[in-house]
């Protein structure tokens, strides 16, 4: 059986070394996994597969068209959207594009190694002719002439760009409650929050609306809400993947990353976006490794597979305010890692509590100037006026939100004369002392883990009107972005909440450039964690009733 | 998606928002005024007569203006003509139908990210080389925050605290006719960065256009110290950064097209006091002309102010240069400092360079103009000379051509700054697009020196190579034009016309000597113009006064 199941075509750029089985079998829409039932590893953790590689054999093996693949995402998409709400705008080519790609696999021609892969994407990331809103009222309707340049590597590849996800606008928030358009609820509990600021493509892929979606991740914005949804979050190293079509938010944090439902997954998409790209040049020439090379496949793990590995848990991380069932969640995980043969030891970062004002008042600066060019003159929603100071204050003041104005307020305030010295430059000398710290950490050890947020997904509305919660929930991951350093999240465990429990998420952090090595230990750290299923109720539930 | 770009371009080309109805306030926007072409500072002066010391009304200010002391620093932006815009692959080229030159990123689209082209770097460091700066080996980029709808990201990209060349100087000489005399004015600093786009006003007033084809075209701007005293001064400081930028290659410098624009800070001061008076900009300055007059209109004016005990009027404050009425007019009150809230650009590297790379820059440098009017002055040129032909890179790359193939210096001089010039202005041609070369330029003044051909030949050929090119030698060979120096030949004609001609030989003998020119005439006729004039005359004057035979 193995030998027939051999992929007929080649493959161009992935290799598709773990070899997985597949049962012929009809479509159930609402199953947690319609495409690939492994007959190798145990269903309780089956989460831990690459729907890409799976969706690949069965195009190329002729077990299921794309557009069989497409209209069962889609249609689950139909039937969990007026629930969690994560699409801003669903793409009607999708089906059209499948369509193609069939007539192609039939013709032999070679395909992508992404093709009939669905991609959400997020909607401050532009796509050429498609809605691009950042969430904002101020580009309600704007559609860009261009793709970004992770979209355009996308499509290049095959994948299929299913829609543009919601977001806290232009991705100042942590909950997605602050989209101009609409809130998107957690699919494992939808009176709570997804997280945010990249909540819709979480949540997306959390409920399989989509295979995988990319996010912006500016101090958390990926990590946290992969936490809040039970997915795994990647937040590649500052320069790793181009910034060309992402709406600035804060210009030296921000980075594109990727969501998927395993880490191989999140790292093919990594592998389909990274690279220089002239259009960028604060994009790294740093050569882009094969990721995807050293996962090793659960059946040929040796007992100790990450034996000699040297783990930091960040003490300060695990201090008072963080959820004590985050905590046991997260030693648990350290245990976990202790008994795949690593060596766990806690490491302080003094100025870990550092990071948030520092963060805070840097993103704010460099937002206030970002958001500059959404004046109403050349774009995006104008109002009426009869002078000049007139359009503009009104036009931004009816299309940005309550929180893209304080953050403009704070930053223009926080860079005015007599003020720089105080908040600004002063910031820049903590995040370089952020930076140094961090260095010294893994100068000592290969990876540092920590929470990826205080707490598990919180009630929508619960934090709205205390900005200074929600910010105070940014503490684990901000400090990544000052320092410019790649992290991994991915589920670890539950608390209490919810029909079948919370997502806690794990988070990893490496050295500059290595996301290879958070890869390889998260695959090998998904695939051996027992008991833990990251399959959202809702689709696991009966949505349709 | 095009029309998102240009959503209300569509159904109104060039306006943006044909519904914007923001007024125009009093005389805040300007349009650059379309004009002749550039002319230098010098030229220009020739032809100006307006003088404010010459107003009627005033008929004791020059008295007056002795007493005091103007204090002249100028902001220039220098337009460089790289292929592409500073921070994009769109190119620029001066009138081109608005907002044909643009793209994401110099529409400032969300999105969109600057990258530095690289020879804005280059054009900076030979500057401010050129201007004997200091270069800064990292430098970097900052925003510089302020909204206007000709500011396409709401911030233009410049350079605050750490320009790429600080504290220099540039030398030049002052026109003969003006007094002559070598300065040297300081600059304080050479900062890049990239330019605005251009309002266009409607007609009525109830609706203004953007075009951005300007926007994210690269410039330098370079502030002099405030060491220029009038507005001559000013205009030839102008006029030198025009030349230098020319010699280097880096840019047009046009005036009119704005490729070089000039704002001027001035204040007055009576002589001997130490504290500065109330500093006045002024804007609008689109000549080297309109420099030096606008800052000697406003001289009159604030001295005329404070000797009148009206100090108190000259506020600080933007005042526009009014050409019609040849007087500077207010523009806007300074509200405070603004605040442009400078801050690292965080899309874009830091700019360093290394010793080397500068070394390299250094070692290509052409002649510059201050070095290359000290060797022409060395050469024995007069001053006159020496501006006359330094003033235009490409007149004294003809020149140093001409001289290169062993022209005389003096009469190499002569010719282009006399017949040459002249030709080129009636046939308005630049020096390029004449078709005598360098090269016979030489040879026909080689020719003459060596007698081979009488210099009324030589004119008569400059101004046949200057309209069809061709060589002296071809020329003289075709016409047969070679001198004739045999005295047996001249004497041989010499004997024809006087055979020809004896009444008025024997008029001459009978005292009338003044025929002595109607003969030498005549026998010119003869040669075609090729006897050897000195040889003529003797041998005619022998032959008159010799014993008839
Ligand atoms: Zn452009």
């Amino acid at each position: 059986m193995l030998s027939s199941l051999q992929p007929p075509r080649t493959l161009s750029r992935f290799p598709s070394k773990p070899i997985y089985l597949f049962r012929k079998t009809s479509l159930k829409p609402l199953s947690s996994q319609p495409i690939t039932n492994s007959t190798l590893t145990d269903q309780s953790q089956s989460q831990t597969h690459s729907q890409i590689l799976s969706i690949r054999h069965s195009l190329l093996c002729g077990q299921l068209t794309a557009t069989q693949l497409v209209e069962s995402f889609l249609t689950r998409l139909r039937q969990t959207e007026p629930h969690l709400r994560s699409f801003l705008h669903v793409s009607d080519t999708v089906l059209r594009q499948a369509n193609e790609l069939d007539e192609k696999i039939k013709r032999n021609e070679e395909v992508g190694p992404l093709a009939g892969v669905l991609v959400g994407v997020k909607d401050n990331i532009c796509t050429a002719g498609m809605p691009s809103t950042g969430g904002s009222r101020i580009l309600e309707g704007y559609q860009p002439p261009f793709d970004a340049t992770a979209v355009r590597k996308i499509k290049e590849l095959g994948g299929i760009v299913v829609g543009k996800t919601n977001l806290d606008e232009f991705g100042m928030g942590s909950t997605t409650e602050g989209s101009a358009f609409q809130v998107t609820a957690n699919p494992w509990d939808v009176s709570r929050v997804p997280g945010g600021s990249s909540g819709g493509s979480a949540a997306a892929v959390s409920a399989r609306q989509c295979v995988v979606s990319l996010g912006s991740d500016t101090g958390g914005s990926v990590r946290q809400p992969a936490s809040f949804c039970g997915v795994v979050g990647l937040k590649p190293t500052y320069g790793r993947v181009s910034r060309f079509g992402l709406m600035a938010y804060a210009s030296s944090l921000d980075v594109i990353g990727c969501f998927g439902s395993s880490v191989e997954d999140a790292g093919i998409l990594l592998q389909a976006i990274s690279g220089h790209d002239k259009l960028d040049a604060t994009s790294s020439k740093q050569e882009v490794p094969d990721f995807t090379s050293q996962f090793i496949s659960l059946n040929l793990l040796e007992s100790k597979p990450l034996k000699g590995l040297r783990i930091g848990l960040i003490r300060e991380t695990l201090d008072d305010g963080v959820d004590s069932g985050v905590n046991s969640a997260i030693r648990g995980a350290a245990s976990h890692l202790e008994e795949l043969g690593c060596s766990v030891s806690e490491v302080s970062l003094p100025s870990f509590s550092l990071g948030l004002p520092a963060y805070y008042i840097l993103a704010s600066s460099e937002s206030s100037s970002n958001l500059s060019r959404y004046d109403g003159v050349r774009y995006g929603n104008q109002v009426t006026a009869d002078e000049l100071n007139a359009l503009y204050g009104d036009s931004r003041a009816k299309g940005f939100g309550h929180e893209v104005k304080m953050r403009i307020l704070m930053g223009t305030y926080a860079l005015s004369a007599g003020y720089y010295d105080a908040y600004y430059k002063r910031a820049q000398q903590v995040r370089t002392i952020i930076q140094k710290s961090f260095k010294a950490a893994l100068d000592e050890h290969d990876i540092l883990i920590s929470p990826a947020a205080p707490s598990a997904a919180y009630k929508i509305g619960e934090k709205k009107n205390d900005p200074l919660a929600m910010y105070a929930g940014d503490i684990m991951t901000v400090n990544v972005n000052l320092a410019g350093l790649p992290a991994l999240v991915l589920p670890c465990g539950f608390v209490d909440g919810g029909s079948a429990g919370l997502p806690v998420g794990l988070q990893m952090i490496g050295a500059p450039f290595d996301e290879e090595k958070l890869l390889k230990v998260g695959h090998v750290f998904e695939q051996t964690l027992q008991n833990c299923r990251f399959v959202p109720p809702i689709i696991t539930d009966d949505v349709a009733s | 998606m095009a029309s998102t770009v240009f959503r209300s371009l569509q159904s109104f080309p060039f306006c943006l928002h044909p519904t914007t109805l923001f007024r125009r306030k009093n005389g805040i926007f300007y349009c650059t005024i379309k004009g002749k072409h550039s002319q230098t500072a010098t030229q220009e002066k020739q032809t100006s007569n307006v003088k404010v010391s010459s107003h009627p009304a005033i008929k004791t200010l020059d008295k007056i203006l002795k007493d005091y002391e103007a204090i002249i620093g100028i902001e220039t932006h220098v337009q460089l003509s790289t292929l592409t815009k500073a921070f994009c692959n769109c190119p620029y080229n001066y009138g081109s139908p608005p907002n044909t030159s643009v793209c994401p990123v110099c529409m400032g689209l969300p999105g969109a990210l600057p990258v530095l082209n690289s020879k804005v770097i280059d054009s900076a460091i030979k500057v401010g080389l050129a201007l004997n700066c200091k270069l800064s080996l990292n430098s970097k980029f900052d925003r510089k925050q302020y909204f206007y709808p000709d500011l396409p990201k709401g911030y233009q990209i410049s350079q605050f605290d750490i320009p790429i060349a600080t504290g220099g100087f540039i030398d030049l000489d002052l026109p003969v006719e003006f007094g002559g005399g070598h300065r040297r004015f300081g600059i304080t600093r050479v900062h890049m960065e990239e330019d605005a786009g251009k309002l266009l006003h409607s007609d009525s007033g109830s609706y203004s256009q953007v075009d951005l084809n300007r926007a994210g075209v690269p410039l330098l701007e370079i502030v002099s110290e405030p060491d220029m005293r009038n507005g001559i001064e000013a205009a030839e400081y102008a006029a030198e950064l025009q030349r230098l930028v020319r010699y280097l290659g880096v840019g047009n410098g046009n005036m009119q097209e704005g490729s070089l624009r000039c704002d001027v800070n001035i204040s007055i001061r009576p002589i001997g006091q130490s504290q500065f008076g109330t500093k006045v900009e002024i804007k609008n300055l689109n000549s080297f002309s309109s420099v030096s007059r606008a800052i000697d209109f406003e001289i009159s004016r604030q001295v005329q102010l404070h000797s009148q005990g009206q100090g108190d009027q000259i506020v600080q404050e933007t005042r526009l240069w009014e050409e019609g009425a040849q007087k500077t007019v207010t523009m806007r009150k300074k509200e405070g400092l603004a605040d442009y809230r400078y801050f690292p650009e965080p899309d874009l590297p830091g700019v360093i360079l290394t010793d080397e790379y500068v070394k390299d820059i250094h070692n290509s440098l052409p002649e510059l103009p201050e070095i290359k009017r000290r060797r022409y002055e060395k050469m024995g040129l007069s001053m006159q000379d020496v501006l006359f032909l330094a003033n235009d890179i490409n007149v004294a790359k003809y020149f140093d051509a001409t001289i290169a193939k062993g022209a005389d210096v003096k009469l190499a001089a002569n010719w282009i700054m006399g017949d040459i010039a002249a030709y080129m202005k009636n046939e308005k041609l630049t020096i390029d697009e004449i078709k005598l070369t360098p090269q016979e330029l030489a040879e026909l003044i080689a020719s003459i020196k060596a007698g081979t051909i009488s210099g009324k030949i030589g004119k008569e050929i400059l101004f046949e190579l200057l309209a069809k090119g061709g060589t002296v030698k071809g020329i003289i060979e075709e016409k047969d034009l070679v001198q004739i120096i045999d005295p047996a030949e001249i004497e041989k004609m010499v004997d024809k016309v006087l055979l020809d001609n004896p009444k008025q030989l024997e008029q001459y003998r009978g005292g009338k000597t003044k025929l002595q020119g109607y003969f030498a005439g005549q026998v010119m006729k003869a040669s075609k113009g090729k006897a050897n004039p000195g040889l003529l005359n003797k041998i005619l004057l022998e032959k008159l006064n010799a014993k008839s035979s």
